[in-house]
């Protein structure tokens, strides 16, 4: 489903990606950790087409369509979702519009029919089952004065009805409280189908206690430098990134 | 000053005799009046960038222009006045083209208790002295050389009045329509309105074209509340592209009395509206929303100008300005906070919009205070979508042209969400949204 190879990519300049290589089937959920500023949001980021992440070298086929040429509404359409580490607030666009703008907007680039209102609020009050947020976070603007929770609830809320094929979680588990972790984690585990594969990008093992990984990778300096099953994730929560270095040098075997 | 020999085809061709007799003609105390402005305006001539008030709006082009006294066939030319229908705006109708009363379409049969409404024209060929007073005292704002000329040939305008404790429910609907004449028209409309003590009104200035011209128009609107009267008003400027349209708005706020003003100006090629308000009472309120959308060569300038006179006063002003293209916007708000008047609050926030490298607008917020205990906040920025949103609203589908609209439609929107009409609010919604760039 994904294909990226040897992607290097610049942002204000500097070279963030080196060369970056990963492969994702349909129906996996692949994990990615990584130390702060080795560059896990900056390829999400490349992946969803935000102006100003110049690739430089490499490729990214999706579904065998070489996406870097498209711009990021034709990427979701294509089934391409990202839900950012840090949600943007919106003023003065209210939630429940902006969903339905952007459905509609997707379903009319797949050559499919736009849902009219009763339809479309048919189809939000399903996809609340899969994400409880509340009818007032609906009626607000979008994530303006959410709390940092309710933001990142927000984006599931949408992956949810935007039903995309790749979807890319930057920490959409950071700053969530135990109960909102279950949460999100339930709301991923109901999409997980045979067809939607995940790339989720975390810093913290217990995430993969809920949403299980069927692989685990360690980006690090625009690399991915380890990968391996989720008890990689495990290794990494007891030993540090800094073993991963040591043992990419090849100075120390696999602890046992 | 000009000298007959130095005077611009503009200024020349309003000294020539009205196309059409204006009305109160030949009531002395009204034509000497009359004369002394037109003298004054032929002296002073179109102020030049060097006067401040008009530093960011150039009249060169207009000086050049020349325009009839008034449109002699304006009572008949004919008009489909269902075309300015507003959604909301249901009560009694005061209709004007090209700067004459039009009874036929107006709507003033069974006028809600408590509310007296009629052309000016009207009053000054029945019975002018009651106005004599107020058409006859002026004080000259330096470099105010519209107001002359409007004062000089206004022969029509809006008179309006409620009665104390009078709750006119109703959105009174003032219609100017510019429409085509036999050559470019300069017309002028004089307002005097007044809410009596503890009095309500809801009042629609609208501003309309029925067809394309290239009119100048001038109005003086003078709004007078008394104690604890209540005004709702809302200004929808949608004239002609080619038409000229200078407005001066001045309100005179008793104690307890509440104004909120809501302007939406889409239309012209030049439109410059001096809205200016007096707190002279304890505790006055003065709120108003403001949007500007120019494309095009529109040149709009809207001067905001406030003085708070006394205690516990408060305004609260939020402006918007959209331009793309090659349009030109100026907005300017300035609020002075006059000795003693202590406790008083004022918020001045312009945000603008730029959506083409040829546009320009120019904000300039001016807060003057010598109260004490003064809670003063003002803001002006000047820039481009938000790239981040954005970038936002892309990543979930929404095609980019589209997504720019969704965020400048967010920008201008704001403006309204306070209106309390709810359909006139989604008509003039859609109204900004539909002048947005595709
Ligand atoms: N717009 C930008 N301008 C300048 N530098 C940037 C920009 N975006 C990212 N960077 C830099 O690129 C590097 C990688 O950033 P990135 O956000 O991808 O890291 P990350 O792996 O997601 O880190 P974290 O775990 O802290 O979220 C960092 O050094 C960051 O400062
Ligand atoms: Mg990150």
């Amino acid at each position: 489903m994904l294909k990226i190879e040897n992607l290097h990519a610049r942002v204000a300049g500097k070279e963030i990606l080196k060369g970056l290589t990963l492969a994702v089937n349909a129906g996996e959920v692949h994990a990615i950790m990584g130390p702060n500023g080795a560059g896990k949001s900056t390829l999400g980021n490349v992946l969803a087409g935000r102006p100003g992440y110049e690739v430089t070298a490499g490729s990214v086929e999706f579904n065998g369509v070489n996406i870097l040429e498209l711009p990021p509404e034709e990427r979701a359409a294509a089934g391409v979702f990202l839900a950012l580490q840090y949600p943007v607030e919106i003023p003065g666009v209210n939630n429940t519009y902006f969903l339905r703008t952007a459905l509609n907007a997707q379903r009319k680039a797949r050559g499919e029919n736009e849902l009219d209102s009763m339809a479309f609020l048919k189809t939000v009050r399903e996809k609340l089952k899969i994400m409880q947020i509340s009818d007032d976070l609906l009626k607000r603007a979008v994530n303006e004065g959410f709390s940092g929770g309710e933001k990142k609830r927000n984006e599931i809320f949408q992956m949810a009805l935007l039903e995309p094929k790749l979807a890319i979680l930057d920490e959409t588990d950071s700053g969530l409280d135990i109960d909102a972790l279950k949460q999100v984690s339930q709301g991923v585990n109901a999409l997980r189908s045979p067809e939607r594969s995940f790339l989720v990008i975390t810093h913290y093992q217990r995430l993969l206690d809920y949403i299980t990984p069927d692989f685990v990778h360690v980006l690090a300096d625009g690399k991915i430098v380890e990968s391996g099953d989720r008890t990689l994730a495990l290794k990494l929560e007891e030993h540090g990134y800094a073993w991963v270095k040591e043992h990419e040098a090849g100075v120390v075997g696999e602890p046992a | 000053m000009s000298s007959a020999a130095t005077r611009s085809p503009f200024v020349e061709s309003q000294l020539a005799a009205p196309a059409s007799p204006l009305p109160g003609a030949g009531v002395p105390w009204l034509d000497a009046a009359r004369r002394e402005h037109l003298a004054a305006f032929a002296e002073a001539g179109l102020p030049t960038k060097h006067v401040e008030a008009w530093k960011y709006t150039a009249l060169r082009a207009l000086a050049q222009r020349k325009f009839s006294t008034g449109d002699a066939q304006a009572a008949a030319r004919a008009i489909d006045a269902s075309a300015f229908a507003l959604p909301g705006v249901d009560g009694p109708v005061l209709a004007f083209v090209n700067g004459v009363f039009r009874a036929d379409l107006s709507q003033l049969a069974q006028l809600p208790d408590g509310l007296e409404l009629r052309p000016m024209s009207q009053a000054l060929r029945e019975d002018p002295e009651p106005l004599r007073f107020t058409l006859s005292r002026y004080e000259p704002e330096k470099g105010d050389v519209f107001v002359r000329l409007n004062a000089a040939l206004a022969g029509d305008g809006v008179l309006l009045k409620v009665v104390a404790g009078a709750k006119v429910a109703a959105p009174v609907h003032l219609l100017f329509i510019g429409a085509p004449a036999e050559g470019d028209v300069a017309w002028h409309l004089r307002h005097v309105i007044e809410l009596g003590e503890g009095s309500e009104l809801s009042l629609v200035e609208h501003h309309a074209a029925s067809g394309d011209q290239r009119h100048l128009g001038t109005t003086c609107t003078d709004i007078v509340l008394r104690e604890g009267a209540v005004l709702h008003h809302a200004a929808f400027q949608d004239a002609a592209p080619g038409a000229a349209l200078i407005r001066r708005t001045k309100l005179h706020l008793g104690a307890r009395s509440h104004a909120t003003v809501h302007v939406v100006e889409l239309g012209a090629a030049l439109a410059r509206h001096d809205l200016q308000a007096e707190l002279v009472g304890n505790e006055a309120r003065f709120d108003t929303r403001g949007v500007f959308l120019l494309h095009a060569k529109q040149h709009g300038d809207t001067q905001l100008a406030i003085r708070q006179q006394a205690l516990n006063t408060t305004t609260d002003s939020v402006w918007r300005g959209v331009a793309d293209e090659r349009a030109r916007g100026v907005f300017r708000g300035a609020v002075l906070v006059e000795p003693g008047a202590d406790g008083s609050d004022c918020n001045v926030q312009n945000k603008n919009l730029l959506l083409s490298e040829q546009a320009e607008i120019d904000t300039k917020p001016e807060l003057v205070i010598y109260a004490d205990e003064v809670k003063a906040v003002h803001g002006a920025t000047v820039g481009q979508l938000d790239e981040r949103a954005l970038f936002y609203l892309q990543s979930r589908g929404i095609p980019q042209a589209q997504a720019r609209g969704v965020l400048t439609a967010a920008f201008c929107r704001t403006v309204l969400d306070d209106l309390p009409n709810a359909e006139l609010r989604a008509y003039l919604g859609d109204r900004l949204v539909a002048q947005l760039p595709a």
